[in-house]
């Protein structure tokens, strides 16, 4: 099976104090810690273990800049037998259809029989593969947490619905499917790994190679402004020594019955 | 043609989703002056009973009837609306595991605009929307503008609209099912799988103690482990830490877990996003503890507390079991 896994490079919000710059215009990106969006770690991790079972290979591919070769790179050290890089000025300021598209001029140049996506990427949207899956006419399955190759034509896909419960449908090839976290462990990728595709290729595809002109790709959703949410009252903080806070905490508990 | 609205109203068994009128709200907020237009699919006497109680809000339920739409298949679905919605149309979806499912492909197919998990609405501003959202699992929340000139598909999260209590719907009912068109699909829902239980029934417990990422290995467990024997607690977890098997799934917290009801809740090394916040009802007395302060779990918690949970939560269980 022809797998394309679609990644994308994002600040890891788990090991960073996401904050507003000054003018709030965007998030501070001075000395940010980025990598490969979560959910698209997974997502390959369940291409490259589709094709040790049945054969094929694994192409990964991002819509960013340079420094996206990182995380291509770092996915193939994971077992992706390449990488493609779309990349060009023209895509910058563009918004998640505009991914789908610049997206789906790829795949077109290809021959697939499923492409993966995550879940949902830093913003939290979750619309690239729903989109691509439309414009490409093929179908589309969300939140996907298990994958089984019934044959050439046909998967039987698992889709995470509210309260833990599963909901398994048939679905052809060729397909798009948004890849939820905790349907496979991902591999570790040591600096070995890594050292070892440090010098493979990794073409890179502009507008015109994909035969995009800037419209295509201009945003419907613009972004304004970025600000720190409130979202309740906040919290009383517990301050002074250790001591102090866990007397303090102790005495809370025992008002509110957490502990008897 | 009335300057209509349309909201995409989700039913289980002949109830009517609880989020119907927050989406009312928002719908209203979009076109104010706008026939508010629900879309109903479904089968059979369910669907009569859902239709029923949705007109009462509603100008107008335009309803979809057959077996094919017996289980909610997003691409079916897609396929119908595509069919029946005028071009340009407004529409307001809930952000749950179906609309997530569904709103994306549909933008496409009625070449509008689609935003998606929608906290807040802002302004209308001539044919620009003004919708507020949160990025980075709730750090920072940030304001777009969103073209609605070709229309707009927009996915509205739960709990962030008043409900439209106002019932000044027009109880009137149109069966657009002949209209639907082709139905085929290249999905096909086969079977739902209920999660199984776990050894400890998180539900139930009055006492929680939650472990996030922010655990950081397997083997601190013990530290929460500890904690909660101490308090006669019961602990459960974020997402992440199911994703990476340190504990059962059945002990995960949130949209896509349990739904808890406890007394106390002490939330350890999670950061608050909305899907975890989502499986905490019932107003119990949160503590969160965080080494980061801006955290967002700090805005919903009543007592929070800056620390390393390696640290402090073995020296508030030893304070405890002194007690
Ligand atoms: C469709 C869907 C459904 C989902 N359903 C759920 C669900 O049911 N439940 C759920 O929980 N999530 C769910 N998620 C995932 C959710 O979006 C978040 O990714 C997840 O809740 C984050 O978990 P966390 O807070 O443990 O991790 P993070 O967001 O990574 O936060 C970790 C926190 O720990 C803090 N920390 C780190 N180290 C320490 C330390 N030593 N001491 C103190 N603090 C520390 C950090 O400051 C940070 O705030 C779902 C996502 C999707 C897309
Ligand atoms: N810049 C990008 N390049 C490649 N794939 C992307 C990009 N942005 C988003 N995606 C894919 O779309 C998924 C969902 O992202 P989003 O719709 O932005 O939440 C991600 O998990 C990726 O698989």
């Amino acid at each position: 099976m022809e797998i394309l896994v679609c990644v994308a490079r994002v600040p890891d919000s788990a090991e960073n104090e996401i904050e507003v710059n000054r003018d709030g215009t965007d998030i501070d990106r001075d000395s940010l810690v980025y990598s490969v969006n979560e959910w698209d770690n997974y997502a390959v991790e369940e291409a490259i273990q589709i094709v040790e079972r049945d054969g094929g290979s694994v192409t990964v591919v991002s819509v960013g800049d340079d420094e996206s070769e990182e995380i291509l790179r770092r996915e193939m050290a994971m077992g992706a037998d390449r990488g493609i890089l779309l990349s060009d000025d023209a895509f910058e300021a563009t918004d998640g259809r505009g991914i789908a598209t610049i997206l789906k001029a790829e795949v077109e140049k290809g021959k697939y029989d499923l492409i993966l996506t995550g879940a949902q990427a830093d913003a939290g949207a979750g619309e690239v593969g729903g989109m691509l899956a439309a414009m490409l006419d093929i179908p589309y399955a969300s939140l996907v947490n298990s994958i089984e190759v019934v044959n050439g034509q046909t998967l039987k896909v698992g889709r995470e619905i509210e309260g833990g419960n599963s909901e398994m449908n048939k679905i052809t090839l060729p397909c798009v499917l948004s890849i939820q976290t905790g349907i496979n462990e991902p591999r570790y990728v040591g600096i070995r790994g890594i050292r070892k595709v440090a010098s493979v290729d990794i073409p890179v595809h502009g507008a015109a190679d994909l035969g995009i002109t800037g419209d295509a790709v201009a945003p419907h959703v613009h972004r304004q402004d970025y600000f720190v949410p409130e979202l309740g009252d906040g919290a009383e903080m517990l301050e002074g020594s250790d001591e102090e806070i866990i007397e303090k905490l102790i005495e809370l508990l025992k008002a509110k019955g957490g502990l008897k | 043609m009335a300057d209509q609205v349309f909201v995409y109203i989700t039913h289980k068994g002949g109830v009517v989703d609880d989020s119907a009128l927050e989406l009312l709200t928002a719908a209203k907020a979009i076109r104010p002056a706008a026939e508010t237009v629900a879309l109903v699919a479904g089968n059979g006497a369910e669907l009569e009973q859902v239709c029923a109680e949705v007109g009462k809000s509603f100008s107008q339920v335009w309803k979809l009837a057959g077996e094919a739409f017996a289980y909610p298949n997003a691409e079916v679905i897609r396929k119908a609306l595509t069919a029946i919605l005028p071009k340009g149309a407004a529409m307001v979806l809930l952000h749950d595991t179906f609309g997530m499912d569904l709103s994306p492909g549909l933008s496409i197919k009625l070449d509008s605009t689609y935003v998606a998990d929608v906290v807040g609405i802002e302004a209308v501003e001539g044919d620009k929307l003004k919708v507020v959202r949160q990025e980075y699992g709730g750090q920072v929340s940030s304001r777009s503008l969103c073209d609605m000139n070709n229309g707009i598909v927009v996915n509205v999260r739960s709990g962030c609209f008043a409900a439209d209590e106002t019932q000044a719907g027009g109880n009137a009912v149109v069966d657009k099912s002949a209209e639907a068109g082709d139905l085929s699909a290249a999905r096909e829902f086969l079977e739902l799988i209920v999660a199984e239980a776990g050894d400890v029934d998180i539900t139930k417990e009055d006492v929680l103690v939650a472990v996030g990422r922010g655990i950081g290995d397997e083997e601190n467990l013990e530290i929460a482990d500890d904690l909660a024997e101490a308090l006669g607690a019961a602990v459960c977890c974020s997402r992440p830490v199911v994703d990476a098997k340190w504990l059962e799934k059945s002990r995960q917290v949130g949209t896509s877990g349990q739904t808890v009801k406890p007394k106390v809740y002490l939330a350890c090394g999670i950061s608050g996003s909305f899907q975890h916040l989502g499986g905490i009802k019932g107003n119990p007395f949160i503590v969160a503890i965080n080494k980061n302060l801006k955290a967002p779990i700090f805005q919903v918690a009543d007592v929070g507390i800056v620390a390393d949970i390696q640290d402090f939560l073995p020296q508030l269980t030893e304070a405890v079991n002194e007690g």
